[in-house]
Formats: structure tokens, C-alpha cells, sequence
């Protein structure tokens, strides 16, 4: 992907991550989801189009770490396109760098089966990651399940928001 | 027939452990049922040196009856006359109150400071005594041997014994400083009274499951970065990680025999069923499917293992041989069905259903052969992981209410629940013991 598709893609997840933040509350953001809430600015990138380490901090798509699904589904949604090309990307520049996948499941059904689907979640992503350019050596899928919700209610704004693979690296 | 007093010492062994006494989880009856049994359970009379004893002992027996939905004891108000042996009675007054069943006992002084308690359970109609028995019992171990005079006046009555005498295994989840949390893998009294924590841990547990001899429970805990599977000696706190496998090392069960586990792992690359041979530790490969298969149970006669698979689209209900081979389906009512519990006669399996946003318990009844019928005994919301009590009496499940876990007991006909409130915190995927041995 060349450099001005990515500072439009970064654009358009700008405008609908400003719309989305309107309608939902304030609240403890964890780094993944820290783009959400704040304005995202477009970074130079440097002259060899090659990402580095301090970019997993700096770089506004980068630092979008969760990637949400639909219920009972494991089919990476079109809107998580721009986050997986950049993570891939990143892994692509940086072979030493390494990614745990944390699949979560919302609430509903049993705590086993979630954590089969937790983890299929993660292989979609990993796959997706895979497909392009990163290094299956890279990726390591965990499952919690839904034992690790970001919250508890009984409602679909909160299943929403526990059906995800959080992004997190252990080596940049 | 029967013995003057036939005396029965029942060998009430204090736990190892000290207990964590606590008044842990509440009692709320939420339904009921016209069709139950009339018994009046008189308050057991102190006829003893020692102290005055701690329990009610007549209060828990009539819980533990009407928690069945199977009988409806006299409210304690109603309670006009005090006999405590069965010269004392005078069937007349409890015919006018009718009742069919009354059970009277009193504690008089045992060996070496202990309680002897006697009690007879009588039929008010034919002025017949059907059982006349006596145990001992140290003053901690009241609600115990309450308890067991529960499970032997229930057995006397309905030919099962009672499943009273019996614990529970449940997982609590307690928020502390700020978004910190605390598992602890718990251990009850069937009512839940006497909870302790077996295990207490900052990372999640999952799926407690007891093995048959009661002295071992399975687990699932993420301390270890990844899901592991652990086996844990109940008296000693002694605990063995069986299972950790790259992936998921889920859903653990152990075989009638208590020799092997069955569990759900995706070292694959895909969830599957697994049998390990505890002694040996090595796994056999049962499924092989591209879905998520797990939740393994064993049917009773272990030639049988029950799981859920999403081989068909949604999660339902299959059964293959312990052996492997191929799976056939198991529930078609219902388009979501997961987390079997099977009744210890093979024929009953209670399972979470899901429709749309609703989950609630459905026990598939297949007694009467066939392919059976399947009725929901929760309301919902979000109720999950049912399990079946020894005697398939009673059904524990796991359900949300206000933003946290509680756990209920319903009877398997789905006419009486009761539940079990935790102080705090929540607590979910209850697991009843087998039988205990005396």
C-alpha cells in the first residue's frame, strides 16, 4: 500500500472513529482503544516507507489495537481492514517484532465454547495478518473467552464491545 | 420391622481444612407448587448438657425438602404441638393440619462431647414410624448431619436417595483496587452454606469439575499466560498441571472410573475432543472436525462421551463413543444448545439453550426413549452452565442478575428455585459433587 492510500485510509477511519466517539461515553481507555477518543493525526512517515519501533506509539493507525466482530461470527469486518494492514505492515518492516492476538467472546452461550470462538476470532486475524506479509512466526493466539470482558452489562452496546482480538506486542 | 432405634453412626469428619464460616448465600424460594408432599419437621428438641446447639436443625432439613419442589414442609408458625420422640405424638393434630409426613428428633448428650441426635419420621395417616434412626455429631457438624437426616427421610419417602449431603464447586470473580480482580475457585454445602475458597488466584478459573471418589476437582486457569488444565486434591490443596498444550486446554471431565480426563484442546490447530489417561498422561484424539468441539461429559456407563460442536452451524448436542468414531446428534429443539450435564441414570440432559438473545436451562428428558422432549425450567436471560444434582433431583445453574453472577437450584421439573446470593462478588459455573461417602 503506497503512502497516500494509507494517509486517506488513516482520513477516513478518523472521520467515522470522531462520529462513533460522539455516541459513546467517555470512559478509562486502554491503549488499543485510545484512537478512538482522540483526534487522529496523520504522522510523517519516514523516507524508505519502512515502519519503527517508536511508530507502534506514535503512529495513529498502529495504535488502534482491537478489532470487533459480529456475534457468534469470526469474519474480519471490512472496517478492520486499515488497522490489519498497517499491523501487518508493521510486522513485514520489522521481522524481530512479535504480536500475542487475545480473542474474546461477549457474554452469551457457554464459557467453552466462547473460548473456541475466542480463539477462532484470533486465527482470523492471525490469518489476515499472514495474508499480508506478516509471519505466522510472529503471532501467537490466546483465548480468553469471555473471561475477560471490558465490561458486564447485559445489553448489545456491551457484547459489542467484548466480541474483539486485542492487538498486543511482546517485542517491538 | 423396624428397630426400637436403629443407631447409625454416621462418622461426621471435620474438615481438614478450617472452614470459612460465613452466611455466604442467601435463600429466596421463587416458586412453588401445589402438587408437593406435606411434611411438618418439628423443631428437634435440646435435651443435651452441653451449650445450646448453633443450627436449626429442623429449619435446615425443611429447607432442603422444599428446595425439591417435591415437598412443602409446615411453616414453622403452623407448628402448634412439640413432640420429640414418637410416644410424644399425637397424630390427630397433625392430621388436622394435614400433613402426610412428620419428622421429630431431639439431641441428648453423645460420647466425648459430642451431640447424639435421634430422630423418627412418621406417616400421619396409617400413625406408622417409617424410619427411627440416631448419628452423632460434633457441635460444627450440625448443618451436616442435618443434611444427611434430609437425604434418608427424602429416600425413605420418593425410593432416591438424597443428594443434600453433597457439595458444590463454583468460581467467584471479585473486583479489588481499581480494575484488579480476584478468582477464587470455591467449594460449598450444597445449600451454600460453609463456602471456602480452594484456590484463589489473579487470573480467571473456568469449569470446575469433580471427580467421582468427591476428593478431586478439574480446573481451567490462565495463570500460566495460556488456558491450562489443573487436577487439585481437595484435602490437601496439592495441584498438578495435566494440561498445557499450545491453544486452548479447556473443558476438563473426568471419566466415570475417575482413570481418565476428557477435555477440549486445540494443539491441532482446531478446538477438539481429547481422553488423557491420567496415569500415563497421554492423550487420545476422539473428534476431528473443522469446528469448535468441546464441552466433553461422559455418559454414566463411560462408553459414551456427550460434547458440543458447531459442525452443523450453530452449537448443539452430540454423542460419541469414548473410543472415537462417528458422532451422531443429540439435540434438535432449540438453535443453540451447549454445556450438557448428564443425570446419573444416562437418560436426562440438562443444557444451555440459546434463542436470539435469551439463553436459558432445557433439560432433554429421554426417559421414555425416543428422541425425547426438551422443556425450559430458567427464565433466562443469560443462564448457563446446568448441572445436575447425584440424584438428578435438583439442577444447579449459573444466571445474571444486575451486572453479576448468582447461582440457582431448580428442581428438574422447573417448579421451585431457590438462590444462592453471593455476599459478594460473582459467582458462576456451579458443579455438584457426586455422592459423598460416608
Amino acid at each position: 500500500m503506497n503512502t497516500t492510500t494509507r494517509l486517506l485510509l488513516v482520513a477516513l477511519l478518523a472521520t467515522s472513529v470522531v462520529a462513533c466517539a460522539k455516541k459513546t461515553k467517555p470512559e478509562m481507555m486502554d491503549d488499543g482503544m485510545a484512537g478512538r477518543d482522540t483526534p487522529v493525526e496523520t504522522t510523517p512517515v519516514p523516507d524508505d516507507g519502512m515502519y519503527g519501533p517508536d511508530d507502534l506509539d506514535s503512529d495513529s493507525c498502529l495504535r488502534q489495537r482491537v478489532v470487533y466482530f459480529d456475534y457468534d461470527q469470526a469474519d474480519v469486518r471490512g472496517e478492520a481492514g486499515a488497522i490489519l494492514a498497517c499491523h501487518a505492515k508493521y510486522l513485514k518492516d520489522r521481522p524481530s517484532a512479535m504480536m500475542t492476538l487475545g480473542g474474546h467472546a461477549d457474554e452469551r452461550g457457554s464459557r467453552e465454547y466462547n473460548l473456541g470462538l475466542g480463539e477462532r476470532r484470533g486465527n482470523a486475524v492471525s490469518s489476515a495478518l499472514m495474508a499480508q506479509g506478516g509471519s505466522g512466526s510472529q503471532i501467537n493466539v490466546v483465548s480468553y473467552g469471555e473471561e475477560q470482558g471490558t465490561c458486564s452489562d447485559t445489553s448489545e452496546d456491551c457484547w459489542a464491545k467484548n466480541r474483539r482480538v486485542e492487538i498486543s506486542y511482546t517485542a517491538r | 420391622m423396624h428397630k426400637f432405634i436403629a443407631t447409625l453412626l454416621l462418622g461426621l469428619l471435620g474438615c481438614a481444612q478450617a472452614l470459612a464460616q460465613g452466611q455466604g448465600l442467601d435463600i429466596e424460594i421463587v416458586g412453588g407448587t401445589p402438587s408437593a408432599l406435606p411434611i411438618a419437621i418439628v423443631p428437634f428438641a435440646n435435651e443435651s448438657n452441653a451449650l445450646p446447639p448453633d443450627t436449626d436443625m429442623a429449619a435446615v432439613i425443611s429447607a432442603d425438602l422444599n428446595r425439591t419442589g417435591q415437598f412443602r414442609s409446615l411453616p414453622r408458625q403452623d407448628i402448634i404441638e412439640s413432640p420429640s420422640t414418637g410416644g410424644d405424638i399425637r397424630f390427630d393434630t397433625w392430621r388436622m393440619l394435614k400433613q402426610d409426613f412428620l419428622v421429630v428428633g431431639r439431641l441428648v448428650d453423645g460420647e466425648a462431647g459430642t451431640y447424639r441426635i435421634e430422630f423418627e419420621l412418621h406417616d400421619v395417616a396409617r400413625r406408622q414410624r417409617l424410619l427411627g434412626l440416631a448419628l452423632s455429631a460434633r457441635s460444627g457438624d450440625l448443618r451436616s448431619a442435618s443434611h444427611q437426616i434430609a437425604d434418608l427421610v427424602y429416600e425413605k419417602i420418593t425410593g432416591v436417595p438424597g443428594a443434600f449431603w453433597t457439595r458444590i464447586a463454583y468460581i467467584t470473580d471479585n473486583r479489588v483496587a481499581g480494575d484488579n480482580r480476584r478468582y477464587n475457585l470455591m467449594i460449598a454445602d450444597s445449600d451454600g452454606f460453609n463456602p471456602q475458597s480452594l484456590r484463589a488466584s489473579p487470573h480467571p478459573f473456568m469449569s470446575p469439575a469433580w471427580s467421582p471418589d468427591g476428593r478431586r476437582i478439574a480446573y481451567v486457569n490462565f495463570e500460566r499466560g495460556n488456558s491450562s488444565i489443573y487436577v487439585q486434591e481437595i484435602a490437601t490443596g496439592a495441584q498438578q498441571v495435566v494440561a498445557s498444550f499450545r491453544g486452548i486446554n479447556g473443558a476438563p471431565a473426568f471419566s466415570p472410573d475417575g482413570s481418565k480426563l476428557a477435555m477440549a484442546l486445540s494443539m491441532s490447530g482446531n478446538l477438539e475432543i481429547y481422553v488423557m489417561d491420567l496415569a500415563s498422561r497421554r492423550t487420545t484424539q476422539i473428534t476431528n472436525q473443522s469446528s469448535i468441539d468441546t464441552e466433553p461429559q461422559w455418559s454414566p456407563d463411560g462408553q459414551s462421551i456427550y460434547f458440543t460442536s458447531d459442525r452443523g452451524g450453530k452449537p448443539q448436542i452430540y454423542q460419541v463413543s469414548a473410543s472415537g468414531g462417528s458422532p451422531s446428534r443429540l439435540t434438535f429443539n432449540g438453535e443453540y444448545n451447549s454445556r450438557v450435564s448428564v443425570s446419573y441414570d444416562g437418560k436426562r440432559f440438562a443444557v444451555a439453550q440459546g434463542a436470539r438473545n435469551v439463553y436459558r436451562i432445557g433439560v432433554l428428558d429421554r426417559t421414555r426413549g425416543g428422541a425425547g422432549e426438551m422443556d425450559l425450567i430458567s427464565p433466562g436471560r443469560v443462564d448457563e452452565s446446568p448441572s445436575f444434582a447425584p440424584n438428578a433431583s435438583m439442577i444447579l445453574y449459573a444466571a445474571r442478575e444486575g451486572g453479576r453472577g448468582v447461582l440457582y437450584s431448580v428442581s428438574t421439573d422447573g417448579r421451585v428455585r431457590q438462590r444462592l446470593v453471593l455476599a459478594s462478588g460473582d459467582a458462576r459455573e456451579p458443579a455438584w459433587s457426586p455422592r459423598r461417602l460416608r
